[in-house]
Parts: structure tokens; C-alpha cells; sequence
């Protein structure tokens, strides 16, 4: 596997210029997250209205991985209703992980950005980089809808 | 050949690469392994003693009597002293087996710990410990109401050693300290701040993790109460540790662990302790694990410690003086004084993307906080690469090291 398979180019675009960078005012939900192997921190945000993510940022330093990540998920969250979330959450999950096949991930198609992390399952060590905003998002979902008693 | 000659004359570095299987495995051809601070290869000559003791000898020590036993218990007996003499001990029941150098902070921070701690009393530390060298104190120091002190590490990475006559204290009871850093490399003046310590009757208990594979320790000489360290960080095997206490401090202080082994009477409601050092050693011990560990240290014997020391020093000058000049490159630490370790950065670019390059061209270095998160703060840095150097490395090597963090600059030169 070669080094440009992990750093692609949509990759270093959102590492260079991240989308969705700072904090939501008046945010529902806060989660702090943190990848205990390299004490990269990131704090993700989130408002909600209703069911659906309303708005989303993140804040934090860390590697290209991390931060494109961070910066392509947070584009494709915004909008989504919880369940969606969490079924692009297992999907992305999956796939950097090379738990799939390519066609396990439905809403991961070659058009979506998230595509370009397909490369990071090649590399085992950097997975917890790139699912380190995710698992955050992924907690305030959980509270947002623990917070609903549903 | 005199003996001084023998003494400085360079390591082999290609002979002594044939020791070591993990170096011509087909598969690892051309790697170049950077990471012995992290954990350290193992030579042909350990390997086949674990395997002796598996294949011709595996019995469980001071049981029974019969010839396997016997020669099991005189292995692993026998490693203790090889150990005791190779550290300076004063006697070999002063050397305790543990998991490693972990478990066996932890053993003092709960046996003595527990025992002798009282509210108010004062623990002293430095910012430039191992986890493994933090959180028992921390965890000691709120269980036993004691205050936690530490002393600051500078931004040139060296322990503000001066600081110590304010801090040492008649409330001063214990002093937690590294014998040199595994992040930094720097080494510590430890005989000093024991010497400080001892005038308040402050016990001193030195993490030698990092120190005791590269130079030298004489623990008696130091005049340490305690001293731990572990033995997959010097050719040993992993699962094995070792703890050094001086025979009034082990008498002194509680066994941690209870059971088998480690007792003298039993009775249904109280049972009494066996003498040093087995009071320490409850349950089946690791016994491959110790009795590989003793063929570890005679092999650094018979290279001579003298020698690794002068080779990983000429090697951490000579790379250090071509990283030194490079625009990009920011070294963190004493540029002397330096064990074989070297953190870095390259401006701009997260540690982790700098060893995943260094990885696509089949060089081993760590990226991380390497568990010294009070380091990381302290110079407000979230983590570091690094590239520690042993025995098995060669200046060839540094060479190769070199020109690929010129082709790392240039690779990310495209992400700024």
C-alpha cells in the first residue's frame, strides 16, 4: 500500500482548509474525545432540531487523519436525522476498519468524500485517527437520545 | 589486546545483528528498527535458553524434589544473582520478581506505601516521569491523604534539579524519580536528589526502565532504597521486571500479593510471611521469563556495558549533529547527557503522520505521548516522534534514518 492511498487528496484538502472548524453556539451537546495512544483531543458539538443534526463543529489538533476525518464527517452529519447517523456511524466504522466489502456501505459511495478513508484500512495503527471524531459524534448522539428517553 | 583495548574497542554491530533472528527474518529485510526504547529485540542465546527450559526442563521451582525442579530452581535462583551482581545489590534476596518495572512501582507504592504514608506526609516526583512512575503515587498519595510535589522539568528537557532544597522537606517521606526519561533521553542526577532526600530520611525509589540497558547502574554505589526496572527493555523477555529494595526497606514494608509460595505458616485465620526475597513472590512465577533474562545480562556482560554505552553515545552524536542544522526539525531534550533517544518533531506535521512515513520506508520509530502526558504539557506539545537507538543499530542505519527525514520534509513540504 502505498503512502498517497491513506493521504489522498480530499484528505489533505480538508486537513489543509477543515470544514466546520470551531464551536456551535447554544449547542444541545458537548463530548470531549480523546485517542489515549497519542493525546490527540477533540471537542465535538452538536445542536439538534428534532430528530435531525442541526449543526455540528469540532475543535482540537491532531494528525491529517484525525482532522479530515473530523472535517468530511461533519459535512456529511449535518442533516441527518439520528437514525441515518448512525447507520453512516456503522458503515464508516466498517470501512476503516476492512471489516467490508466494498459494496457493504451503501451511503459510502464513490461520490461521497467519506470514500477517501477507504485507504486508512491498510493501515491497522491509524483507525483510531480516523474514528476519533466519529466516536465523539457518535456519544452525543447516544446522550441526545438518552437525554429524549428514547 | 589489553584490556583497555578490549575495553573501547567498537561493537560489531554485523556480528552482533546475527544473534538476532528477528533481523534475518525474510520478511523483515531491510527494516531498520528504531523503537529499542520501546522494547528491545531478542538475541538467539535467550531464546534458546526459554526454549531449554521448555523443551528439557519445564518444572515449577522450590517444590519438589526431583531433578527437573532442581535444575529449574537452580536457574532461576541463579539469575537472581546474576542480576544482583549486574545492578551493584548487596545481597541477591534483595532483587524481587515482578510482571515488570509497572507492577513492580506498584509493589512499593502499596507495600510501603500503605504502611508508612500518613496524611500530611509529602511524596515528591518529577514532571518528567513514565505513567508508570505517576499514577501509583497519585493513587498512594490519595489513599494514604499524603500531597504530591513535583520538580519542573525545563524546556531544555533536564530536571530543575536546584529547586531541590525547597522542596525536600521534613515532611518529605518519599522521593519517585527516573534515572533518565524515555521520552527526553535526558539523564538524571539521581545520586544527588538521593543524597537530598536521605537528609530528611526521605526514602528514594528510581525508575531505571530507560538507564539500566545503556550504562552501567551500581545501586549500592547509588544508595537507592529502591530500583526498579524491566527486562524486555535489555534483550530480555517480556513479562518480567525487576524490583531492588534494600533488605530494611523489603523487611520493612507489607507483601502485595498473597498466596502460594510466599508464605511461612498457615492457620485458619492468620498465616505468617516466608523470608526475603519469596515474601514478594506469590503464586507460579514466570520462570522461562527470569531464567531468559539472566542470559540477556550475560550477553550485554560479554559485550561489556562499558562498550554499548560508548556505541549508543557515538551513534546519538552522530545523529544529532546532522539533525541539529535542519530548518524543520525541532529536537526535544539535552543535546549531552542524553541516553540513545531522540524526540522530535517536524514543524507542522502531527507525529503520527511522521512515523507512518517513516514506516512506508521500513524504519520502526514510536509516535505518541510515549505515557509521559506531564512531559507533553509541560512543553505544550500534544505528542512526539521518536527514534531511540541500541546495540543492534549502525551508523548505516543512521545514515538511512537521515535522508528519509529529508524525504519526509520534502514529502510534507506539499501539506503546508
Amino acid at each position: 500500500m502505498e503512502l498517497d492511498d491513506l493521504y489522498q487528496e480530499i484528505i489533505l484538502d480538508h486537513y489543509k482548509q477543515p470544514k466546520n472548524q470551531g464551536i456551535v453556539e447554544d449547542a444541545d451537546i458537548t463530548v470531549d474525545g480523546r485517542n489515549p495512544f497519542c493525546g490527540d483531543e477533540i471537542k465535538v458539538t452538536l445542536k439538534f432540531k428534532n430528530d435531525v443534526v442541526d449543526d455540528i463543529k469540532f475543535t482540537g489538533s491532531g494528525c491529517a487523519i484525525s482532522q479530515a476525518s473530523a472535517s468530511v464527517m461533519t459535512e456529511n452529519i449535518k442533516g441527518k436525522n439520528t437514525t441515518e447517523v448512525k447507520q453512516l456511524f456503522q458503515e464508516f466504522a466498517e470501512m476503516v476498519k476492512g471489516d467490508c466489502d466494498d459494496h457493504d456501505h451503501p451511503h459510502i459511495d464513490d461520490t461521497c468524500e467519506l470514500a477517501a478513508f477507504q485507504g486508512v484500512a491498510a493501515f491497522p495503527t491509524r483507525v483510531k485517527c480516523a474514528m476519533l471524531a466519529w466516536n465523539a459524534m457518535r456519544e452525543g448522539i447516544e446522550r441526545e437520545l438518552n437525554k429524549k428517553g428514547k | 589486546m589489553s584490556l583497555a583495548e578490549t575495553i573501547s574497542e567498537p561493537l560489531n554491530v554485523e556480528e552482533i545483528r546475527r544473534s538476532f533472528p528477528i533481523f534475518n527474518y525474510p520478511e523483515n529485510k531491510g527494516l531498520i528498527y528504531l523503537d529499542s526504547a520501546a522494547t528491545t529485540q531478542r538475541p538467539i542465546q535467550v531464546l534458546e535458553t526459554i526454549r531449554k527450559f521448555n523443551e528439557e526442563y519445564n518444572s515449577n521451582i522450590h517444590r519438589s524434589a526431583y531433578k527437573l525442579a532442581e535444575r529449574a530452581t537452580a536457574g532461576y535462583e541463579c539469575a537472581r544473582l546474576q542480576i544482583a551482581q549486574f545492578i551493584g545489590a548487596a545481597h541477591p534476596h534483595e532483587i524481587i520478581f515482578t510482571r515488570g518495572a509497572t507492577e513492580a512501582v506498584n509493589f512499593v507504592a502499596i507495600g510501603w506505601g500503605n504502611k508508612f504514608l500518613k496524611p500530611g506526609d509529602e511524596i515528591l516526583i518529577s514532571e518528567m516521569e513514565h505513567h508508570s512512575n505517576l499514577v501509583p503515587w497519585q493513587m498512594a498519595a490519595k489513599r494514604n491523604g499524603a500531597i504530591l510535589k513535583f520538580i519542573s522539568l525545563n524546556q531544555n528537557g533536564e530536571l530543575e534539579l536546584e529547586a531541590l532544597d525547597d522542596l525536600v522537606t521534613e515532611r518529605t517521606r518519599l522521593v519517585a524519580i527516573t534515572h533518565a526519561s524515555n521520552v527526553l533521553g535526558s539523564r538524571v542526577n539521581v545520586k544527588k536528589v538521593i543524597e537530598k532526600a536521605h537528609q530528611v530520611d526521605a526514602v528514594v525509589v528510581v525508575d531505571g526502565a530507560q538507564h539500566v540497558p545503556h550504562a552501567r547502574v551500581n545501586v549500592e554505589d547509588l544508595d537507592a532504597d529502591f530500583y526498579l526496572f524491566s527486562g524486555h527493555k535489555m534483550l530480555g523477555p517480556m513479562g518480567i521486571g525487576i524490583l531492588y529494595g534494600k533488605e530494611k526497606h523489603l523487611d520493612a514494608m507489607d507483601p502485595v500479593l498473597f498466596g502460594g509460595s510466599m508464605i511461612d505458616d498457615v492457620n485458619y485465620y492468620e498465616s505468617t510471611w516466608a523470608e526475603l526475597p519469596w515474601k514478594f513472590e506469590a503464586g507460579t512465577q514466570n520462570i522461562p521469563a527470569v531464567i531468559g533474562l539472566g542470559a540477556a545480562i550475560e550477553f550485554l556482560e560479554q559485550i561489556g556495558m562499558e562498550r554499548i554505552e560508548a556505541h549508543d553515545r557515538s551513534l546519538t552524536e552522530y545523529c544529532l549533529n546532522q539533525l541539529e542544522p535542519l530548518e524543520k526539525i525541532r529536537i526535544f531534550g539535552p543535546h549531552r547527557q542524553r541516553l540513545p533517544v531522540i524526540s522530535f518533531a517536524i514543524a507542522g506535521i502531527h507525529a503520527h503522520d511522521v512515523a507512518t512515513f517513516f514506516d512506508s520506508r521500513n524504519i520502526a520509530i514510536r509516535s505518541g505521548h510515549h505515557c509521559a502526558r506531564l512531559i507533553m504539557r509541560k512543553l505544550q506539545i500534544s505528542s512526539t516522534a521518536r527514534a531511540s537507538f541500541y546495540l543492534y543499530n549502525s551508523k548505516e542505519e543512521i545514515d538511512k534514518f537521515i535522508r528519509v527525514i529529508h524525504e519526509a520534509i520534502g514529502y510534507f513540504s506539499r501539506w503546508n
